[in-house]
């Protein structure tokens, strides 16, 4: 094999210039030419990359296959989320059967009833923040007036966090997920957090209301299940895996739909709730914001779209290219609102599937269905040329979206 | 058309619900999957179908009746 490693692509690849919403050329030649193939990653590791939308679904569902980020061929993103895997265990790192009662604890809050539940506070969260941005400067930077501070009051409410704590949650999860991660930095962030919800799970203790955080004090540290660390750990992940990517789905949607302006006017101008939902379900599969896209390794041998995968090698399923198929979804590289895109891989599949999804579900289309009603002149503020893309972190997303109206 | 459901294979990801509701509901409890009707006219088959198709866990199979 050594003569070929001259040929192998390293991972991640580079997005084409000027084409801020697709995946790598490279990754659509891939796709085509050798679906199943290995890639070098940033510790000179091999691992195998899996690209059909079919591949990937059968690999993510395989019981098979590994979230366990302490096997020697786990593909690691890079070095400080290897050393931050190293001490912190959270569902995304465990495998069954501990996976799944870790997971059933937390399944109760996401359930569809709950969502629709919330869908007024969300629902008056995304008009208070439009109220105050059409009131502020014009134009306005989107990303900071309106998408990120949307899943940080979000997350207040689901946690059962006074709003006081947004600047605090915004913060820190702008740390953790940032482009080159200072590892110091994240660590000191991580325990500011984590010392903030220990307290918080106190204060439910005192004086539980209608939220997660007071259903695991009363339910969980209360009977001694978990402790207040246990659970300020459940606290972190469900911020860390809500916020930056809720905000980037937020800021980069509006960025795709503003130049598809025939999109934008469906979504707008429709007044159908069910074109609504297939928008941010179009959105999800067109942006597949997920650039770390969904790391295993192998417990068995194994085969997959015809190549065999050998007991402890690495696996990337990658998903944004699945959701560019063609086998899955005709003329994938339009953004057409219109189309049937719920079997996308954005939020991934099997057991390890986004537990937050319905959340962001409903965000996501109770933005889409305000943003652009209440602002029908929203515009960018400065040429789409000019706006820049967060190439290397764990979520992407545009930078900073200057907008006017 | 004939629905069986795998309730320990279920992850309560609500997919089947949002696709079909009339035949899929979630237990209060801890989100897993609850079937209302095992058997649904034909009128609701194609969201059943779609519900099984997009079931991250695999957890719903059809068979023909």
């Amino acid at each position: 094999m050594a003569d070929a490693l001259p040929e192998m692509p390293t991972f991640p690849m580079a997005r084409a210039t000027g084409c801020p919403f697709d995946p790598s050329p490279e990754l659509g030649r891939r796709l085509e030419e050798a679906p199943v193939s290995r890639v070098r990653l940033w510790d000179g590791s091999t691992p195998w990359m899996v690209t059909r939308h079919a591949d990937v679904r059968a690999l993510l569902a395989d019981p098979r296959v590994s979230v366990d980020v302490t096997q020697p061929g786990f593909p690691h993103t890079n070095a400080v989320s290897k050393a931050r895997d190293a001490h912190m265990k959270t569902l995304m790192q465990m495998d069954a059967p501990e996976h799944t009662a870790q997971r059933r604890l937390l399944t109760s809050d996401f359930t569809i009833k709950r969502m629709e539940a919330l869908r007024p506070r969300i629902q008056r969260i995304v008009d208070d923040l439009i109220d105050e941005m059409l009131a502020g400067p014009n134009p306005v930077d989107l990303v900071e007036a309106f998408a990120l501070p949307v899943p940080s009051l979000v997350i207040c409410e689901l946690l059962g966090s006074p709003y006081t704590a947004r600047d605090l949650f915004h913060r820190v999860s702008r740390t953790l997920v940032m482009d080159e991660p200072d590892p110091e930095q994240a660590m000191a962030a991580s325990q500011e957090l984590n010392a903030y919800l220990e307290e918080l799970v106190d204060k439910k203790n005192a004086e539980p209301s209608d939220d997660v955080f007071s259903r695991l004090a009363v339910e969980q540290y209360r009977t001694g299940a978990m402790t207040r660390r246990e659970i300020a750990t459940v606290g972190q992940l469900l911020l860390v895996a809500g916020h930056d990517t809720t905000a980037n789905m937020i800021a980069l949607g509006t960025t795709a739909l503003l130049a598809h302006p025939d999109q934008l006017s469906a979504v707008r101008d429709g007044g159908d709730p069910a074109l609504v939902t297939n928008a941010a379900e179009e959105l999800l599969r067109y942006l597949s914001i997920t650039h770390t896209e969904a790391r295993r390794v192998a417990r068995e041998d194994l085969e997959i779209g015809g190549r065999l995968i050998r007991k402890g090698d690495g696996i990337i399923a990658v998903k944004s290219i699945a959701n560019r198929d063609p086998s899955a979804f005709p003329d994938p590289e339009t953004l057409d609102v219109r189309r049937e895109a719920r079997h996308h891989v954005a939020f991934g599949f099997g057991a390890h599937q986004c537990l937050g999804q319905p959340l962001a579900r409903v965000e996501l289309q109770v933005v889409y269905s305000t943003l652009y009603r209440r602002i029908p002149t929203l515009a960018l503020a400065v040429p789409l040329e000019q706006l820049t893309f967060k190439e290397n972190a764990v979520f992407y997303g545009v930078r900073e979206l200057p907008v006017t109206w | 058309m004939k629905i069986t459901i795998d309730q320990h294979a279920c992850i309560g990801s609500g997919q089947c619900v949002l696709a079909s509701p009339e035949v899929f509901d979630q237990r209060d409890a801890d989100g897993i999957v609850v079937l209302l009707q095992d058997s649904p006219e034909p009128g609701l088959q194609e969201d059943v179908w779609e519900a099984s198709r997009i079931c991250p866990a695999l957890a719903i199979t059809l068979t023909p009746s």
